[in-house]
């Protein structure tokens, strides 16, 4: 398999996906719909699009499909599940008095793409029970663990932190 | 809903506590870091919907603010963790079992 | 406005995060250990400051939150790398 980082052409869609996201953002930062404030956002949307979509390359590598917004729901969902799971595990640990930590630096391996697959899936090993991502190395993630079970090899290691969050992010980003 | 709100505080109030606990007991720096961004950004989330329940016409700006902290809090503890490493801080000792593959 | 029960037992533990931050960026020993404190401390202060716009039941003090944590996130990244670039 190839696994070099891909960032693919930048497109018409590309654009209207920077559009999308500025439009949004502007929404919600002004909390409602009026008709004057939707022109605003649009004009100073589509002047941030015109000026500077092509360096939005992070946002490249989206899938485009319909059941895009319904996988990435999916994913922010299991996201939240895992972060909540992530800070009791934590605070057990924390409250504990002998502090059962093993640590370990283990190297992940990922089959994402972009670069925003890689991030996000960095973020998301972050956040979640016991894993700390210290460094991105092509498709090779450098991760501190808190507890690494004894005898664990590479592979174990790769499903037990990152499949589940691959499998999520992979259905909507390369 | 307003009791509600209280709660969602309270528990924020907590994680953001025993996080700290963490900052300090924890053995090394890498420890440290996982305890303080885990434990800050759950609270975090839980104190803004906990306002969220006080305030429900603010949900916009605080849905913002709840996905800027999300997204840039791991980053951030990653890029230190990084910088620590390249610098040369090693994990405290017996810790350094590496697994590769 | 006046504060509940559980909103001061709330504003108590967050004291309890801030005091304990600010001992770990005080006693360091690692110039990293101080900057994880100064951003868990940074973060606290933005949920802080979020707090502060419903206690003075004004959103003003949202914008400002988010202007924070703007910058605090760009200095942790410029620390961080400034730490890295020094033993290459």
């Amino acid at each position: 398999m190839n696994n070099t980082l891909v960032t693919p052409a930048i497109s018409l869609r590309h654009y209207a996906l920077v559009f999308g996201v500025c439009l949004l953002l502007w929404v919600l930062l002004v909390g409602n719909l009026a008709g004057q404030e939707l022109l605003a956002g649009m004009v100073v949307s589509a002047l941030v699009t015109l000026l500077f979509g092509s360096r939005f390359g992070i946002l490249t590598g989206l899938r485009f499909s319909p059941l895009v917004p319904l996988y990435i729901l999916g994913y922010l969902g299991y996201f939240m599940v895992a972060l909540v799971r992530a800070n009791l595990d934590l605070a057990l640990r924390v409250i504990a008095p002998s502090l059962p930590i093993r640590p370990a630096l283990v190297e992940v391996k990922t089959t994402l793409k972009s670069p925003l697959g890689r991030l996000l899936l960095a973020n998301s090993i972050t956040l979640t029970p016991g894993t700390l991502s210290v460094d991105v190395r092509d498709d090779t993630l450098l991760v501190h663990w808190v507890y690494c079970p004894p005898g664990t090899d590479a592979q174990q290691a790769t499903d037990k932190i990152a499949a589940s969050f691959e499998r999520h992010i992979g259905r909507f980003l390369l | 809903m307003n009791l509600l709100g209280d709660i969602f505080l309270l528990v924020g109030g907590a994680f953001m506590a025993l996080g700290s606990l963490g900052l300090m007991r924890m053995p090394d720096l890498y420890n440290r870091l996982q305890a303080g961004t885990k434990a800050a950004t759950l609270g975090t989330i839980a104190v803004l919907l906990g306002i969220g329940f006080h305030h429900p016409d603010w949900w916009t700006k605080l849905l913002v603010i709840a996905g800027f902290v999300l997204f840039t809090n791991p980053v951030g503890s990653s890029t230190i963790a990084r910088a620590a490493l390249k610098s040369g801080i090693e994990p405290v000792r017996g810790s350094n079992r590496k697994v590769e593959s | 406005m006046t504060l509940t029960v559980l909103q001061w037992a709330a504003i108590g533990l967050v004291a309890v995060a801030i005091l304990l931050s600010t001992l770990r960026l005080l006693l360091g020993p690692t110039t990293p250990d101080r900057v994880v404190a100064a951003d868990t401390l940074s973060v606290i202060t933005t949920a802080g400051l979020v707090a502060l716009a419903s206690i003075f039941d004004n959103p003003i003090y949202l914008d400002i939150a988010l202007v924070y944590g703007t910058l605090a996130f760009v200095g942790t990244v410029a620390v961080a790398r400034a730490i890295e670039g020094n033993r290459e």
